[in-house]
Protein backbone atom coordinates (compact mmCIF):
# COMPACT_ATOMS: atom_id res chain seq x y z
CA UNK A 1 0.00 0.00 0.00
CA UNK A 2 1.60 3.25 -1.06
CA UNK A 3 1.52 6.42 1.00
CA UNK A 4 -0.96 9.13 0.17
CA UNK A 5 0.13 11.54 -2.50
CA UNK A 6 0.51 14.38 0.02
CA UNK A 7 3.09 12.34 1.95
CA UNK A 8 4.92 11.38 -1.23
CA UNK A 9 5.09 15.01 -2.37
CA UNK A 10 6.40 16.08 1.05
CA UNK A 11 9.18 13.51 0.68
CA UNK A 12 10.00 14.76 -2.81
CA UNK A 13 10.13 18.32 -1.45
CA UNK A 14 12.32 17.25 1.48
CA UNK A 15 14.63 15.53 -0.97
CA UNK A 16 15.24 18.89 -2.67
CA UNK A 17 16.01 20.80 0.52
CA UNK A 18 19.37 21.43 2.16
CA UNK A 19 17.97 21.65 5.68
CA UNK A 20 17.12 18.59 7.79
CA UNK A 21 13.55 17.38 7.29
CA UNK A 22 11.85 14.48 9.04
CA UNK A 23 8.49 13.03 8.01
CA UNK A 24 6.38 10.91 10.32
CA UNK A 25 3.10 9.07 10.05
CA UNK A 26 0.23 10.01 12.35
CA UNK A 27 1.67 7.91 15.19
CA UNK A 28 5.09 9.56 15.02
CA UNK A 29 6.90 6.70 13.31
CA UNK A 30 9.70 8.15 11.17
CA UNK A 31 8.90 7.25 7.58
CA UNK A 32 11.47 9.43 5.82
CA UNK A 33 14.37 11.76 6.51
CA UNK A 34 16.52 13.58 3.99
CA UNK A 35 20.29 13.74 3.62
CA UNK A 36 20.80 16.80 5.86
CA UNK A 37 18.74 14.99 8.50
CA UNK A 38 21.06 12.01 8.24
CA UNK A 39 23.83 14.26 9.48
CA UNK A 40 21.75 15.20 12.53
CA UNK A 41 20.74 11.62 13.29
CA UNK A 42 24.11 10.08 12.60
CA UNK A 43 22.32 7.41 10.58
CA UNK A 44 21.33 7.05 6.95
CA UNK A 45 17.86 6.41 5.58
CA UNK A 46 19.39 3.81 3.30
CA UNK A 47 20.59 1.88 6.37
CA UNK A 48 17.68 2.35 8.74
CA UNK A 49 14.63 2.66 6.48
CA UNK A 50 11.61 3.65 8.50
CA UNK A 51 11.98 3.83 12.29
CA UNK A 52 9.34 3.27 14.99
CA UNK A 53 8.68 6.31 17.15
CA UNK A 54 10.25 4.73 20.25
CA UNK A 55 13.49 4.06 18.36
CA UNK A 56 14.11 7.38 16.71
CA UNK A 57 12.87 9.46 19.63
CA UNK A 58 15.48 7.80 21.83
CA UNK A 59 18.34 9.01 19.63
CA UNK A 60 18.14 12.51 21.08
CA UNK A 61 17.97 13.99 24.54
CA UNK A 62 16.24 17.36 24.51
CA UNK A 63 16.97 20.22 26.91
CA UNK A 64 15.77 23.78 27.09
CA UNK A 65 18.22 26.67 26.75
CA UNK A 66 18.80 26.56 30.51
CA UNK A 67 19.83 22.92 30.29
CA UNK A 68 16.68 21.44 31.82
CA UNK A 69 15.11 18.31 30.31
CA UNK A 70 12.08 19.00 28.10
CA UNK A 71 9.18 16.63 28.69
CA UNK A 72 8.12 14.91 25.41
CA UNK A 73 4.67 16.51 25.51
CA UNK A 74 6.30 19.95 25.17
CA UNK A 75 8.19 19.12 21.98
CA UNK A 76 6.81 20.71 18.81
CA UNK A 77 6.47 17.51 16.80
CA UNK A 78 4.72 15.69 19.64
CA UNK A 79 2.29 18.60 19.97
CA UNK A 80 1.69 18.65 16.22
CA UNK A 81 0.87 14.95 16.26
CA UNK A 82 -1.50 15.46 19.18
CA UNK A 83 -3.24 18.62 18.01
CA UNK A 84 -2.79 18.73 14.22
CA UNK A 85 -1.37 22.24 14.51
CA UNK A 86 2.01 23.79 13.66
CA UNK A 87 4.52 24.52 16.42
CA UNK A 88 7.98 26.06 16.73
CA UNK A 89 10.56 25.95 19.50
CA UNK A 90 14.26 26.60 20.01
CA UNK A 91 16.09 24.14 22.28
CA UNK A 92 19.14 21.93 22.67
CA UNK A 93 19.49 18.38 21.41
CA UNK A 94 22.13 15.94 22.57
CA UNK A 95 22.86 12.92 20.40
CA UNK A 96 24.02 9.46 21.48
CA UNK A 97 27.63 10.60 21.35
CA UNK A 98 26.88 13.29 23.90
CA UNK A 99 27.29 16.14 21.42
CA UNK A 100 24.96 19.02 22.16
CA UNK A 101 23.56 21.38 19.53
CA UNK A 102 21.17 24.32 19.54
CA UNK A 103 18.34 23.99 17.05
CA UNK A 104 15.01 25.52 16.22
CA UNK A 105 12.34 23.06 15.21
CA UNK A 106 9.29 23.85 13.11
CA UNK A 107 6.67 21.17 12.81
CA UNK A 108 3.48 21.12 10.78
CA UNK A 109 0.74 18.59 10.17
CA UNK A 110 0.13 17.15 6.72
CA UNK A 111 -3.57 17.64 6.14
CA UNK A 112 -4.55 15.99 2.88
CA UNK A 113 -7.72 16.00 0.85
CA UNK A 114 -10.37 16.29 2.09
CA UNK A 115 -9.10 17.49 5.45
CA UNK A 116 -7.57 14.18 6.47
CA UNK A 117 -4.63 14.12 8.90
CA UNK A 118 -1.91 12.03 7.29
CA UNK A 119 1.28 12.71 9.22
CA UNK A 120 3.69 15.45 10.21
CA UNK A 121 6.86 17.16 9.08
CA UNK A 122 9.63 18.42 11.37
CA UNK A 123 12.20 20.85 10.03
CA UNK A 124 15.39 21.41 12.03
CA UNK A 125 17.07 24.79 11.80
CA UNK A 126 20.63 24.32 13.01
CA UNK A 127 22.18 27.31 14.75
CA UNK A 128 25.78 26.09 14.59
CA UNK A 129 26.80 28.46 17.37
CA UNK B 1 -14.63 -6.12 -20.16
CA UNK B 2 -14.51 -4.33 -23.47
CA UNK B 3 -12.43 -1.16 -23.69
CA UNK B 4 -12.65 1.39 -26.48
CA UNK B 5 -10.27 4.32 -26.77
CA UNK B 6 -12.21 7.35 -28.02
CA UNK B 7 -9.58 9.96 -27.23
CA UNK B 8 -5.88 9.63 -26.41
CA UNK B 9 -4.58 13.13 -27.16
CA UNK B 10 -3.52 15.45 -24.36
CA UNK B 11 -4.26 19.07 -23.60
CA UNK B 12 -6.24 20.16 -26.70
CA UNK B 13 -8.02 18.43 -29.60
CA UNK B 14 -5.65 18.23 -32.53
CA UNK B 15 -7.39 17.22 -35.73
CA UNK B 16 -5.74 17.20 -39.12
CA UNK B 17 -3.79 15.05 -41.51
CA UNK B 18 -0.71 15.07 -39.27
CA UNK B 19 -2.54 13.45 -36.35
CA UNK B 20 -5.09 11.18 -38.00
CA UNK B 21 -3.24 7.91 -37.26
CA UNK B 22 -2.96 8.23 -33.46
CA UNK B 23 -5.95 10.54 -33.29
CA UNK B 24 -6.56 14.08 -32.16
CA UNK B 25 -9.41 13.73 -29.68
CA UNK B 26 -8.71 14.28 -25.99
CA UNK B 27 -9.18 11.75 -23.20
CA UNK B 28 -12.23 9.52 -23.29
CA UNK B 29 -12.41 5.75 -22.82
CA UNK B 30 -15.45 3.49 -22.79
CA UNK B 31 -15.45 0.40 -20.61
CA UNK B 32 -18.41 -1.95 -20.89
CA UNK B 33 -19.60 -5.31 -19.79
CA UNK B 34 -23.10 -6.66 -20.26
CA UNK B 35 -25.46 -3.75 -19.54
CA UNK B 36 -22.95 -1.63 -17.64
CA UNK B 37 -21.17 1.22 -19.37
CA UNK B 38 -18.40 3.27 -17.74
CA UNK B 39 -16.96 6.29 -19.46
CA UNK B 40 -13.55 7.40 -18.27
CA UNK B 41 -13.11 11.13 -18.78
CA UNK B 42 -15.15 13.35 -21.01
CA UNK B 43 -12.67 14.87 -23.43
CA UNK B 44 -13.49 15.59 -27.04
CA UNK B 45 -13.38 11.84 -27.78
CA UNK B 46 -16.79 11.72 -26.12
CA UNK B 47 -18.29 13.34 -29.20
CA UNK B 48 -17.10 10.47 -31.40
CA UNK B 49 -18.49 7.99 -28.88
CA UNK B 50 -21.89 9.70 -29.06
CA UNK B 51 -22.41 8.22 -32.50
CA UNK B 52 -22.02 4.61 -31.42
CA UNK B 53 -22.96 4.49 -27.74
CA UNK B 54 -25.89 2.20 -27.15
CA UNK B 55 -27.23 1.95 -23.63
CA UNK B 56 -29.19 -1.21 -23.07
CA UNK B 57 -30.09 0.01 -19.59
CA UNK B 58 -31.10 3.46 -18.48
CA UNK B 59 -27.90 4.27 -16.62
CA UNK B 60 -24.43 5.47 -17.58
CA UNK B 61 -21.50 6.29 -15.30
CA UNK B 62 -18.90 8.91 -16.16
CA UNK B 63 -15.71 8.75 -14.11
CA UNK B 64 -13.64 11.90 -14.34
CA UNK B 65 -9.98 11.78 -13.32
CA UNK B 66 -9.93 15.56 -12.92
CA UNK B 67 -11.53 18.68 -14.27
CA UNK B 68 -8.93 20.10 -16.62
CA UNK B 69 -10.66 21.16 -19.78
CA UNK B 70 -9.28 18.42 -22.02
CA UNK B 71 -11.03 15.93 -19.73
CA UNK B 72 -14.46 17.57 -19.59
CA UNK B 73 -14.95 19.47 -22.83
CA UNK B 74 -17.04 16.68 -24.41
CA UNK B 75 -19.42 16.58 -21.49
CA UNK B 76 -21.71 19.35 -22.70
CA UNK B 77 -22.39 17.45 -25.91
CA UNK B 78 -22.97 14.03 -24.36
CA UNK B 79 -26.42 13.05 -25.56
CA UNK B 80 -27.60 11.14 -22.43
CA UNK B 81 -27.28 14.36 -20.39
CA UNK B 82 -30.22 15.71 -22.37
CA UNK B 83 -32.40 12.61 -22.06
CA UNK B 84 -34.76 12.65 -19.04
CA UNK B 85 -35.06 8.87 -19.16
CA UNK B 86 -31.35 8.35 -18.49
CA UNK B 87 -29.70 8.17 -15.09
CA UNK B 88 -26.26 9.77 -15.41
CA UNK B 89 -23.83 9.21 -12.56
CA UNK B 90 -20.92 11.62 -12.60
CA UNK B 91 -17.92 10.69 -10.46
CA UNK B 92 -14.99 13.04 -9.90
CA UNK B 93 -12.25 13.93 -7.44
CA UNK B 94 -13.16 15.67 -4.22
CA UNK B 95 -11.52 19.02 -3.53
CA UNK B 96 -10.75 20.54 -0.12
CA UNK B 97 -12.53 23.75 -0.99
CA UNK B 98 -15.38 23.40 -3.50
CA UNK B 99 -17.90 20.70 -4.28
CA UNK B 100 -17.74 18.72 -7.51
CA UNK B 101 -21.02 20.30 -8.51
CA UNK B 102 -19.76 23.85 -8.09
CA UNK B 103 -16.58 23.11 -10.02
CA UNK B 104 -18.35 21.44 -12.96
CA UNK B 105 -20.96 24.20 -12.95
CA UNK B 106 -18.23 26.65 -13.96
CA UNK B 107 -18.14 24.91 -17.33
CA UNK B 108 -21.92 24.46 -17.56
CA UNK B 109 -22.69 28.16 -17.39
CA UNK B 110 -22.56 31.19 -19.69
CA UNK B 111 -20.40 32.46 -21.23
CA UNK B 112 -18.56 29.13 -21.50
CA UNK B 113 -21.69 27.05 -22.22
CA UNK B 114 -25.30 28.03 -22.90
CA UNK B 115 -26.96 25.40 -20.70
CA UNK B 116 -26.77 25.65 -16.92
CA UNK B 117 -25.83 22.50 -15.02
CA UNK B 118 -29.08 22.63 -13.04
CA UNK B 119 -31.10 22.67 -16.27
CA UNK B 120 -29.77 19.39 -17.62
CA UNK B 121 -32.84 17.19 -18.12
CA UNK B 122 -31.24 13.81 -17.30
CA UNK B 123 -31.53 12.21 -13.90
CA UNK B 124 -28.14 13.36 -12.64
CA UNK B 125 -26.24 11.99 -9.64
CA UNK B 126 -22.89 13.36 -8.49
CA UNK B 127 -20.32 11.38 -6.52
CA UNK B 128 -17.12 12.78 -5.06
CA UNK B 129 -14.25 10.33 -4.84
CA UNK B 130 -10.82 10.37 -3.24
CA UNK B 131 -9.01 7.31 -1.99
CA UNK B 132 -12.06 5.05 -2.25
CA UNK B 133 -13.33 1.69 -3.45
CA UNK B 134 -16.83 1.39 -4.89
CA UNK B 135 -18.80 -0.87 -7.18
CA UNK B 136 -20.76 -0.19 -10.35
CA UNK B 137 -22.49 -3.23 -11.84
CA UNK B 138 -19.90 -5.97 -12.32
CA UNK B 139 -16.99 -3.58 -11.74
CA UNK B 140 -15.08 -2.92 -8.53
CA UNK B 141 -13.42 0.45 -8.84
CA UNK B 142 -10.62 1.87 -6.78
CA UNK B 143 -9.82 5.56 -7.01
CA UNK B 144 -6.77 7.26 -5.58
CA UNK B 145 -5.22 10.70 -5.79
CA UNK B 146 -2.13 10.88 -8.00
CA UNK B 147 0.51 13.50 -8.73
CA UNK B 148 -0.98 16.09 -11.07
CA UNK B 149 -1.89 19.75 -10.47
CA UNK B 150 -5.28 20.09 -8.75
CA UNK B 151 -7.34 17.22 -7.35
CA UNK B 152 -6.70 14.30 -9.71
CA UNK B 153 -7.38 10.61 -9.31
CA UNK B 154 -6.58 7.48 -11.25
CA UNK B 155 -8.90 4.49 -11.49
CA UNK B 156 -8.35 0.76 -11.11
CA UNK B 157 -11.28 -1.16 -12.59
CA UNK B 158 -11.64 -4.86 -11.86
CA UNK B 159 -14.14 -7.47 -12.89
CA UNK B 160 -14.10 -11.25 -12.59
CA UNK B 161 -11.63 -11.59 -15.41
CA UNK B 162 -9.23 -8.69 -15.51
CA UNK B 163 -7.88 -5.45 -14.09
CA UNK B 164 -7.71 -2.24 -16.11
CA UNK B 165 -5.92 0.82 -14.74
CA UNK B 166 -6.37 4.31 -16.11
CA UNK B 167 -3.99 7.14 -15.13
CA UNK B 168 -3.98 9.50 -18.10
CA UNK B 169 -2.45 12.54 -16.38
CA UNK B 170 0.35 11.70 -14.00
CA UNK B 171 3.78 12.93 -13.03
CA UNK B 172 5.23 10.20 -10.81
CA UNK B 173 8.78 11.47 -11.34
CA UNK B 174 8.24 14.91 -9.84
CA UNK B 175 11.14 15.55 -7.47
CA UNK B 176 14.87 16.05 -7.22
CA UNK B 177 15.81 12.52 -8.16
CA UNK B 178 12.84 11.57 -10.32
CA UNK B 179 10.71 8.53 -9.81
CA UNK B 180 11.31 6.70 -6.50
CA UNK B 181 11.73 2.98 -7.26
CA UNK B 182 9.80 1.87 -4.18
CA UNK B 183 6.10 1.06 -4.50
CA UNK B 184 5.36 2.62 -1.09
CA UNK B 185 6.63 5.94 -2.40
CA UNK B 186 5.36 5.76 -5.96
CA UNK B 187 2.26 7.76 -6.79
CA UNK B 188 -0.38 5.56 -8.42
CA UNK B 189 1.34 2.26 -7.65
CA UNK B 190 -1.66 0.82 -5.78
CA UNK B 191 -3.79 1.44 -8.81
CA UNK B 192 -1.47 -0.13 -11.35
CA UNK B 193 -0.01 -3.08 -9.46
CA UNK B 194 -0.22 -6.22 -11.63
CA UNK B 195 -2.90 -4.74 -13.87
CA UNK B 196 -3.67 -6.55 -17.11
CA UNK B 197 -3.75 -3.23 -18.92
CA UNK B 198 -2.51 0.22 -17.97
CA UNK B 199 -3.33 3.35 -19.94
CA UNK B 200 -0.82 5.93 -18.76
CA UNK B 201 0.43 9.41 -19.48
CA UNK B 202 3.53 9.56 -21.71
CA UNK B 203 3.22 13.04 -23.10
CA UNK B 204 6.91 13.82 -23.47
CA UNK B 205 10.23 12.42 -24.55
CA UNK B 206 12.79 12.23 -21.75
CA UNK B 207 14.48 15.31 -23.22
CA UNK B 208 11.23 17.30 -23.41
CA UNK B 209 10.36 16.41 -19.82
CA UNK B 210 13.42 18.28 -18.54
CA UNK B 211 11.80 21.59 -19.48
CA UNK B 212 8.25 20.54 -18.54
CA UNK B 213 8.85 19.34 -14.99
CA UNK B 214 5.97 20.25 -12.72
CA UNK B 215 3.43 20.47 -15.52
CA UNK B 216 1.84 17.24 -14.33
CA UNK B 217 2.86 14.86 -17.08
CA UNK B 218 5.23 12.07 -17.75
CA UNK B 219 7.99 11.04 -20.15
CA UNK B 220 7.72 7.82 -22.10
CA UNK B 221 10.72 6.56 -20.11
CA UNK B 222 9.11 7.26 -16.74
CA UNK B 223 5.82 5.73 -17.89
CA UNK B 224 7.64 2.55 -18.86
CA UNK B 225 9.58 2.48 -15.58
CA UNK B 226 6.34 3.01 -13.66
CA UNK B 227 4.73 0.10 -15.53
CA UNK B 228 7.71 -2.14 -14.94
CA UNK B 229 7.87 -1.37 -11.22
CA UNK B 230 4.17 -2.04 -10.80
CA UNK B 231 4.24 -5.25 -12.79
CA UNK B 232 1.61 -4.44 -15.40
CA UNK B 233 1.12 -6.91 -18.21
CA UNK B 234 0.40 -4.43 -21.00
CA UNK B 235 0.98 -0.69 -21.30
CA UNK B 236 -0.72 1.77 -23.60
CA UNK B 237 1.15 5.08 -23.74
CA UNK B 238 -1.34 7.89 -23.94
CA UNK B 239 -2.07 11.62 -23.60
CA UNK B 240 -0.03 12.42 -26.70
CA UNK B 241 1.34 15.92 -26.79
CA UNK B 242 -0.71 18.14 -29.13
CA UNK B 243 2.47 19.36 -30.82
CA UNK B 244 3.49 15.81 -31.75
CA UNK B 245 2.54 14.66 -35.23
CA UNK B 246 1.99 11.00 -36.08
CA UNK B 247 5.53 10.79 -37.43
CA UNK B 248 6.95 12.28 -34.25
CA UNK B 249 4.95 9.95 -32.01
CA UNK B 250 6.14 6.94 -34.03
CA UNK B 251 9.73 8.19 -33.91
CA UNK B 252 9.42 8.77 -30.16
CA UNK B 253 8.28 5.18 -29.72
CA UNK B 254 10.96 3.77 -32.02
CA UNK B 255 13.71 5.73 -30.27
CA UNK B 256 12.54 4.50 -26.91
CA UNK B 257 11.97 0.87 -27.86
CA UNK B 258 15.31 0.58 -29.66
CA UNK B 259 17.05 1.34 -26.37
CA UNK B 260 14.71 -0.38 -23.94
CA UNK B 261 13.63 -4.00 -23.81
CA UNK B 262 10.73 -4.41 -21.45
CA UNK B 263 9.20 -7.64 -20.14
CA UNK B 264 5.68 -6.67 -21.17
CA UNK B 265 3.85 -5.50 -24.27
CA UNK B 266 3.77 -1.75 -24.75
CA UNK B 267 2.62 0.50 -27.54
CA UNK B 268 1.40 3.99 -28.28
CA UNK B 269 -2.35 4.34 -27.77
CA UNK B 270 -4.35 4.82 -30.97
CA UNK B 271 -7.79 6.42 -31.02
CA UNK B 272 -10.50 3.94 -31.99
CA UNK B 273 -8.67 0.90 -30.62
CA UNK B 274 -10.89 -1.78 -29.05
CA UNK B 275 -9.51 -4.19 -26.50
CA UNK B 276 -11.17 -7.17 -24.85
CA UNK B 277 -9.81 -8.09 -21.43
Amino acid sequence: MSYEIEIILNRQLADCMSIPVFITDTKGNLIFYNEPAEDVLGKTYEDTGEMPVEVWSSIFKTKDLDGKDIPPEDLPLVKTLQNCLPYHKTFLIENLKGVSEKISLTSYPIIGRPGKFLGAVAIFWRHND
Amino acid sequence: MKITLWGVRGSIPTSGPDTEYYGGNTSCIEVSQDDTVLILDAGSGMQRMNNTLQLSGNRVDILLTHLHFDHIQGLGFFKPLFDPKIEVHLWGPASSTKTLKSRISRYFSPPLFPVHFRDLPCNLHLHEVGNNTFTIGPFTIKSKYVTHPGPTVGYRISDKHAVFTYIPDHEPALGAHGLIPDLNWLSGSDLAENADLLVHDSQYTAEEYKSKMGWGHCSINDAATFAQLTGVKRLLLSHHDPSHTDKEISRMFDDFSSHNKLPFKYEMAIEGTEIEL
